[in-house]
């Protein structure tokens, strides 16, 4: 029986317990001189644990009573996730290396970060959902202020987690309430609770809450107001990691509860994830006009695209799930690869984030240029790129549910979000002369800028299957 | 249960979350303060638990209890690190300093 349970959570389980024989490791032998050697392990454990998974997961299995899934969905999210994890750790290594803060702990608390977030995707308990949430969270206060020499490094921390602990405590009042209107912690039973289609009063004000602390977490307007202080205060690898894995593990949590929870009740909460969503692509798209700093630029860039993902789930529907996931696939291998560049950022030997250094950048870098080119032009959703594709897929979900004017108000969100995309393009390629950056790459940081953008270009003949993967994991989610 | 009925704890423990939740918004002195409003906030949720626990008679919501009790502790642990980080940046704890960043 148990050991029946343990077989299925073996990936977690395996990460959780490498994660502390390293700690111990690095505390007894060279700390921070075993960083690298630690940082190199790490990502070749969770790179091959993702594809692990990616090919000898099958079918859907409950552990422990319930509370823990591990179905296609649960499999979709979490190769994502360790992929990603596993790519920004190696992009991270020169950055941390330059400004002297590459420390044991980082690749320990990541590992650690990412071990929270395979428990969220396959929570199937509100009790796993919120042990998984506080794993995650928790490691990545920590590494937002790992930098505790730095004013900024040490404010995004304690900015993220106030604001942090506050969603925790909203999620939990919902759980609570949850708990108590529908007498069970399970999701499948409170999905027999609501069988009837009727929502109790006490069950519809902890969804509320519930999904109030979600929302915090994949940093939905209006509840986004963390994320760019803690964009730009973070060390920049550590804000690249918060662009991508956390966001897909928080936003396959909603879809999670959202379905597996309240599948019966889609009409109550399509209409506030909705409003989310359309708040969150209008306020990403505005707010990120008078940025200078890209570090800022990608936080409101990250809430607009999270209002396009939350569309799919708005949809309510099988294929809205699966279109929320393409969406998630294409905009995760969009961040490594903006983010890879801005890693290499410098002027004189300083890490620098202004986008005026970007002037006439096309002159020095051509190849590094039309690879940013094409990345922001997926970012902005302009066909032919993989970017357009997601959008694509969501909003074709929200017309089929009969949203069209969320499918409208997402058009004009991106049309207006495309200017500061196209205006990175026209410092680059159209600018006046100014006082350039140089943007010097190890191979890890050129591969992941480079291969992001020929994943753009080259996607477009059939997004590389994603689509039937996606629509496998939906299936598995929604019934 | 001595003529108390559930509400009497749902109250409470709205009273508190509520309390905890102004502590944060409202307060503009010191950090300490905010961490204090957000063990308020977890513990809020701790009597809800509990209190459904007792009268639905099923054991779940202790056990969460606990669970909560336990990150709560991880959680202030966590807060106040940063917290000591900050203060040896900036020689401050007061809420109205946290403003490097803005916009």
């Amino acid at each position: 029986m148990i050991s029946a349970d343990l077989n299925i959570v073996l990936p977690e389980l395996i990460l959780a317990v490498y994660a502390m024989g390293a700690l111990m490791f690095a505390v007894y032998t060279g700390k921070d001189a075993t960083a690298p050697l630690i940082l190199g392990s790490t990502a070749a454990l969770m790179a091959a644990l993702g594809v692990w998974i990616a090919i000898s997961g099958s079918g859907a299995a409950t552990a422990f009573g319930g509370a823990f899934i591990d179905d296609g969905f649960s499999r979709f999210a979490k190769v994502i996730i360790l992929l990603s994890a596993a790519a920004i750790l190696l992009m991270s290594q020169s950055y941390m290396e330059r400004i002297g803060i590459l420390k044991f702990e980082y690749p320990i608390l990541i590992a650690l970060a990412t071990v929270g977030m395979m428990m969220m995707v396959s929570a199937g308990d509100l009790m796993a959902l919120y042990m998984g949430l506080e794993l995650q969270s928790l490691s990545l206060y920590v590494i937002a202020a790992l930098h505790r020499d730095d004013q900024r490094s040490t404010e995004a921390g304690l900015k993220y987690f106030v604001l942090g602990a506050l969603s925790s405590g909203l999620l939990l009042y919902g759980a609570s309430l949850t708990y108590g209107y529908a007498g069970t912690t399970l999701f499948s039973g409170i999905l027999e609770t609501i069988s009837d289609g009727k929502m109790p009063i006490g069950l519809l004000l902890g969804l509320v809450f519930l999904f109030a602390g979600l929302a915090f977490k994949v940093s939905a307007a209006p509840f986004h107001m963390w994320t760019p202080d803690v964009y730009e205060g973070s060390p920049t690898p550590v804000t690249a990691f918060f662009a991508t894995a956390p966001k897909v593990a928080a936003m396959a949590l909603f879809a999670r509860v959202a379905h597996d929870a309240f599948g019966t009740v889609t009409a109550d909460w399509t209409q506030i994830i909705a409003l989310l969503s359309v708040v969150s692509m209008f306020l990403g798209a505005i707010a990120a006009i008078g940025q200078r700093d890209i570090k800022r630029l990608m936080a409101y860039s990250s809430i607009a695209h999270m209002g396009f993902a939350l569309m799919g789930l708005a949809a309510g529907t099988m294929f809205g799930i699966q279109a929320m996931l393409i969406y998630l696939a294409i905009y995760v291998v969009m961040n490594i690869g903006t983010f890879a560049f801005i890693l290499s950022m410098e002027r004189d030997g300083q890490p620098v984030t202004d986008i005026d250094g970007l002037h006439q950048y096309s002159k020095a870098e051509p190849l590094k240029a039309l690879a940013l080119l094409v990345l922001m032009f997926s970012l902005a959703g302009v066909p032919p790129m993989v970017g357009f594709f997601g959008k694509f897929y969501v909003l074709q979900a929200a017309v089929d549910a009969d949203l069209a004017w969320l499918a409208v108000a997402g058009v004009i969100a991106s049309v207006i979000g495309a200017f500061y995309y196209l205006r990175i393009v026209y410092f680059m390629y159209f600018g006046e002369e100014r006082d350039a950056i140089q943007t010097p790459m190890n191979a890890y940081n050129w591969a992941a800028l480079v291969g992001a953008a020929v994943i753009m270009v080259a996607g477009v003949v059939n997004l590389f299957g994603v689509e039937a993967l996606a629509a496998a994991a939906a299936e598995t989610l929604v019934n | 249960m001595n003529g108390l009925e559930l509400e009497n704890f749902l109250i409470v423990a709205a009273a508190l979350f509520v309390i905890g939740i102004f502590g944060i918004f409202v307060n503009r002195k010191n950090v300490i303060i905010i961490l204090m409003s957000i063990e308020l906030m977890l513990l809020a949720v701790n009597i809800n638990l509990v209190a459904f626990s007792s009268f639905l008679g099923d054991l779940v919501g202790q056990v969460f209890t606990l669970f909560v009790l336990t990150v709560a502790a991880a959680e202030a642990a966590i807060g106040l690190a940063i917290l000591v980080c900050f203060f040896r940046n900036r020689g401050t704890i007061a809420v109205e300093d946290v403003n490097v960043m803005k916009g």
